[in-house]
C-alpha cells in the first residue's frame, strides 16, 4: 500500500475508534446517571429498587400535608389516580407546592414504600401540568380501565382467562425491568 | 384597531421578505445588478413593518386591549406599565414576534453596515436571511398569531402575567438572548452567501467576524442575565440548572466560540474554511434548536410553555429545511473550496483546534445529555432526566482543558511554536498560578481543597499569562498599550473573563454555605461568621400584589452589615405565591435570604446563604462581552470601507 494512504488509513481507524469509544463511555455514564420516572402505582407495587433514586409525580392529595412541630419536616401524599404513596420531605417547599397540585418529587424509596425527597418541584404556572404528571395520571387510569376490562372477562370466561392473563402480565414485567 | 394594523404590517413584512428571498438571490445567480439593488430596500421594508407591527401589539398591551386574547391573557389592568411592555414578550406568540422582529433588524444592520462588501454578497446574504424570515412569520401567522382578537366575548380583565415574570429580568433577559440566538442567522447567510458565491476566502471570514462577534456578545449577556435572574428570582440561590432550555442557550454558545476562533484562522491563514462554514451552519441550527425545544413542550422544563405539537411540527420543520438545505449546498460546494498552508501541530492553529475540537465535544455532549430523555422516550417509552451532577461530571474537565490551553493558544505565533520559547514565556505565569492555588484555600478557607485549587490553578494560570503577554508586548510602557490594537484587547478582556468566571465558579460551588431552618421573630441564626436576626414580619402593599416582608438584621461580630427585607407575595388576579429573596450583594460574598412558607404561631421556613464570589461568574461573563465589543470596533473591519 503507498505508505501516503497507509497513514490516512490509520489516522482514519484511529478517529473512529476513538469516536466509538467516547459515544460508548458517553451513552454508559448516561445510563448511569439518569433518574427513572415513577408513578405512584409503580411505587405502591414495589417496582421501585431500595437506593435508587427515582422521580415520582403526582396530585398532593387533599388533607395529607402534615408538618412536624420542629422543625421543616414535612410528610404528604401523591396520587396518580389509582394509588397513593406518601413522600417525606426535609426543607423548603416551592411556592406553587399546594393541595390538589401537580408537583414532582425526587428522592429514594425506603422498606415502607416511603419516597425520601431530596427534592420537591411544582411549575412556576398554575395551568401548566409536569408531562410526567400527565403521563402518571394517563397511565393510572389507562391501568384502571384495564383492570376494569379484566375483571369483566374473568367474570366471563372464569379462571382460564385469568391464568392467561397472569403468565402474560409476568412476561411483560420481565421484559421491562 | 391597533390589533388589525399591527396583523396587516406582519403580513406586509411577509410580502417583503418574500420577495427579499429570492429576487436579490435571482439577480446575484445570473448577475444582474437591478435585481441585487433589491435586497437592501427590502431589507430595511421588512425591518419597519415587523417594527410596526412589534409597536401595534405593544400599544394593545399598553391601553389593556383585553379584546385581543393574546392581551388577556397574558396582561391584567393592575400590572404597572413597565411589565405590561415586557409582558409582551412573556409568552409564545409574542416572544416569536419578537423573533422575528430581531431577525428583521439584524437585516436591516446588515442593508445598513455593508457599503464595504460587494453587492452579490449583501444580495446572496440578504436573501438567505429573507428565507428565514418568511419561514418564521409565516410560523408567526399561521400558529401563533398574537394579534386574533377574542369576539364577540371580550373578558372585562386580564389573567395577568405569571408573576414569575413580573421582574426586571424579563425585561432585559430575553430580548437581548434572542438578539444573540437571531445573531448567528448572520453568520450562517454569510456561509451560505460565501458558499453560493464561490469566494470563501479570507475576505469573507473578515466581513463575517464582527457579525459574529456581535452575535456572540449578545448571547453571552443574554445568558448570563438569565443566570442571574434565576438567581434571585427563582428564591433559592441557584445559578445554572443544566435545565434543557439553558442548554439550548449553551450549545449555540459553545459553537459560536468555536466559530469565532476558527473565523480568525480562515481571515489570517485561509485555512479550516470548510470546517468553519460547518460551525456557522451549526451554530444557527443548534439556535433553532434551542427554539423548538421551548416552543414545543418537548422537554420538562421551567421554561416550557403549555404545549401544542402543531407548533412543535412546524418549527422541526423550519430546523430541517434549514439543515438540509444548508448541508445540501455544503456537499454541493464545498469540494471546490481548497485549503492551503500547513502548519505544526504546536502553533497558534494548533492551539485553535485543540480550542474547537474541545467546543464542539462540550456542546455535543450537552446535546447528547439533552436530547437522551427524548430518544428513550420514544424507543422505550421510559420517562427518566438526566441530572445536573452527569453534565458537570462531563463539562467540567472539558472547560478546564480550554481555560488551561487558552493562555498558551495566545501566546503562540502562526505555523510555529517553539516549545523551548513557550515554556520560557509561561514559566513564570506556572510559578505564581501555583502560588495562589495553594495559597487561597488555606487562607480563605483554612483547609486545603484540592478542587478549588485546581479551579484557581487554572485560572490563574491564564490571568498571568494574558498579563504577562500584555507586558511583553508593551514592553512594559503605558505609551504602548494604545498600538496593540483593539482586537488584542478584546481577546484579552474575553480571555480574562473566561478566568474570572472559572474563579467564580469554583469558589461559588465549593465555599458557598446554607441552612433551612424554621425562624420565629426575634430569633438569630448563624453562618459563616455572619449572625441573621429575623427582626420582625410587616405587611407591603404592592401595585398588585400583598407582601409579607420579612426583616432581617445581618451582623458580623456586633457590626452591622445589612438590613433584608425578604418578601412572600401573594399576587392579587390569580392568587398565586411568589418569593422574594433579599440580598445583600458584595463582590466576595452574597448574603442570601429568602423565605419559604409560613409555620405554626408565628415561624416561618428560612432559607439563609453565604454564597462566596457568586457575582466573578456574571462579572466573568460582562468581561467577555466587553472583550467582543471590542474586536468588533478593531479599525480593520471599517478599512475597506474608507478606501470604497
Amino acid at each position: 500500500m503507498h505508505p501516503q494512504r497507509k497513514n490516512r488509513l490509520i489516522l482514519i481507524l484511529f478517529v473512529v475508534i476513538g469516536l466509538g469509544s467516547a459515544v460508548g463511555l458517553l451513552m454508559y455514564s448516561l445510563s448511569q446517571n439518569i433518574d427513572l420516572f415513577m408513578t405512584p402505582t409503580q411505587i405502591a407495587n414495589g417496582e421501585v429498587n431500595q437506593g435508587q433514586t427515582i422521580r415520582a409525580g403526582g396530585l398532593v392529595v387533599d388533607d395529607s400535608v402534615v408538618r412536624s412541630d420542629d422543625g421543616l419536616k414535612v410528610s404528604f401524599d401523591i396520587t396518580d389516580g389509582a394509588m397513593n404513596v406518601t413522600v417525606e420531605y426535609d426543607g423548603i417547599l416551592p411556592d406553587l407546592f399546594r393541595e390538589g397540585q401537580g408537583i414532582v418529587a425526587m428522592g429514594k424509596v425506603d422498606s415502607r414504600k416511603v419516597m425520601v425527597a431530596s427534592e420537591v418541584l411544582a411549575k412556576h404556572d398554575e395551568e401548566y401540568m409536569p408531562p410526567e404528571v400527565q403521563y402518571a395520571l394517563d397511565s393510572a387510569h389507562q391501568e384502571g380501565v384495564k383492570n376494569l376490562q379484566k375483571n369483566a372477562a374473568e367474570k366471563a370466561q372464569g379462571t382460564k382467562a385469568d391464568a392467561l392473563q397472569k403468565s402474560q402480565l409476568q412476561t411483560s414485567t420481565e421484559k421491562q425491568y | 384597531m391597533a390589533a388589525e394594523y399591527g396583523h396587516i404590517a406582519l403580513l406586509i413584512a411577509l410580502a417583503f421578505a418574500c420577495l427579499q428571498s429570492f429576487v436579490p438571490l435571482v439577480g446575484a445567480q445570473t448577475n444582474r445588478q437591478w435585481l441585487m439593488q433589491y435586497a437592501r430596500p427590502m431589507a430595511l421594508g421588512q425591518a419597519t413593518f415587523l417594527t410596526i407591527s412589534f409597536i401595534a401589539l405593544t400599544y394593545c398591551f399598553v391601553v389593556d386591549d383585553f379584546s385581543v386574547s393574546y392581551v388577556a391573557n397574558n396582561s391584567n389592568s393592575l400590572l404597572p406599565t413597565l411589565f405590561k411592555i415586557s409582558a409582551v414578550w412573556g409568552a409564545h406568540e409574542g416572544s416569536l414576534l419578537l423573533w422575528v422582529l430581531m431577525l428583521g433588524l439584524w437585516g436591516a444592520a446588515v442593508a445598513l453596515f455593508s457599503r464595504s462588501l460587494p453587492l452579490d454578497m449583501v444580495a446572496r446574504v440578504l436573501a438567505i436571511m429573507g428565507m428565514v424570515g418568511v419561514g418564521f412569520i409565516l410560523f408567526t401567522v399561521f400558529t401563533s398569531n398574537p394579534f386574533d382578537r377574542s369576539l364577540p366575548s371580550i373578558p372585562v380583565d386580564g389573567s395577568d402575567l405569571n408573576p414569575l415574570l413580573q421582574d426586571f429580568g424579563l425585561v432585559i433577559h430575553p430580548p437581548t438572548l434572542y438578539m444573540g440566538y437571531v445573531g448567528f442567522s448572520v453568520a450562517f447567510a454569510f456561509a451560505i452567501a460565501a458558499l453560493l458565491g464561490g469566494r470563501l476566502d479570507a475576505a469573507w471570514a473578515r466581513w463575517s467576524r464582527p457579525w459574529t462577534t456581535a452575535a456572540w456578545v449578545f448571547l453571552t449577556l443574554g445568558i448570563a442575565l438569565g443566570s442571574w435572574w434565576a438567581y434571585y428570582e427563582l428564591g433559592w440561590g441557584g445559578w445554572w440548572f443544566w435545565d434543557p432550555v439553558e442548554n439550548a442557550s449553551l450549545m449555540p454558545w459553545l459553537v459560536g466560540t468555536a466559530l469565532i476562533h476558527s473565523l480568525a484562522v480562515t481571515e489570517k491563514r485561509g485555512i479550516f474554511k470548510s470546517w468553519t462554514v460547518l460551525l456557522a451552519i451549526s451554530a444557527f441550527s443548534l439556535s433553532l434548536l434551542g427554539t423548538f425545544l421551548v416552543r414545543s413542550g418537548v422537554l420538562t422544563s421551567v421554561h416550557a410553555f403549555a404545549s401544542d405539537p402543531e407548533r412543535g411540527v412546524f418549527i422541526l420543520a423550519l430546523l430541517g429545511l434549514c439543515v438540509g438545505g444548508s448541508l445540501t449546498v455544503f456537499a454541493l460546494k464545498a469540494p471546490t473550496v481548497s485549503s492551503a498552508g500547513k502548519f505544526k501541530l504546536l502553533s497558534r492553529e494548533g492551539f485553535l483546534l485543540a480550542n474547537n475540537a474541545l467546543l464542539v465535544i462540550a456542546a455535543l455532549t450537552i446535546l447528547l445529555g439533552t436530547l437522551y430523555p427524548l430518544i428513550v422516550d420514544f424507543i422505550s417509552g421510559e420517562k427518566l432526566s438526566v441530572g445536573a451532577a452527569w453534565f458537570n461530571t462531563m463539562f467540567v474537565p472539558l472547560a478546564s482543558a480550554l481555560t488551561a490551553l487558552a493562555g498558551m493558544g495566545a501566546l503562540s505565533r502562526w505555523k510555529v511554536m517553539s516549545g523551548k520559547l513557550l515554556l520560557a514565556q509561561i514559566s513564570g505565569a506556572i510559578v505564581i498560578a501555583i502560588i495562589v492555588a495553594t495559597a487561597f484555600p488555606l487562607v480563605y478557607a483554612g483547609e486545603m481543597n484540592f478542587k478549588v485549587a485546581f479551579g484557581l490553578f487554572i485560572a490563574t494560570l491564564l490571568i498571568a499569562i494574558m498579563l504577562g503577554d500584555i507586558w511583553r508586548k508593551s514592553k512594559g510602557q503605558l505609551s504602548r498599550f494604545s498600538k496593540l490594537g483593539l482586537s488584542y484587547w478584546g481577546m484579552v478582556f474575553a480571555h480574562l473573563g473566561i478566568a474570572i468566571m472559572v474563579i467564580g465558579v469554583t469558589v461559588v460551588s465549593n465555599f458557598s454555605v446554607e441552612k433551612a431552618l424554621k425562624m420565629s421573630p426575634g430569633e438569630t441564626a448563624s453562618l459563616s461568621g455572619y449572625d441573621f436576626k429575623f427582626a420582625q414580619v410587616g405587611e407591603l402593599q404592592g401595585p398588585n400584589y400583598i407582601a409579607q416582608v420579612g426583616v432581617f438584621e445581618i451582623t458580623k461580630n456586633g457590626e452591622n452589615v445589612a438590613t433584608l427585607n425578604a418578601e412572600k407575595r401573594q399576587y392579587k388576579v390569580k392568587g398565586s405565591m411568589m418569593t422574594e429573596a433579599a440580598i445583600d450583594a458584595g463582590l466576595f460574598r452574597d448574603i442570601y435570604v429568602s423565605m419559604g412558607e409560613p409555620l405554626a404561631d408565628g415561624a416561618w421556613a428560612m432559607r439563609l446563604q453565604v454564597k462566596a464570589f457568586m457575582r466573578w461568574v456574571w462579572l466573568g461573563a460582562i468581561f467577555m462581552a466587553f472583550g467582543g465589543s471590542l474586536a468588533i470596533l478593531d479599525k480593520r473591519y471599517r478599512i475597506r470601507a474608507k478606501s470604497v
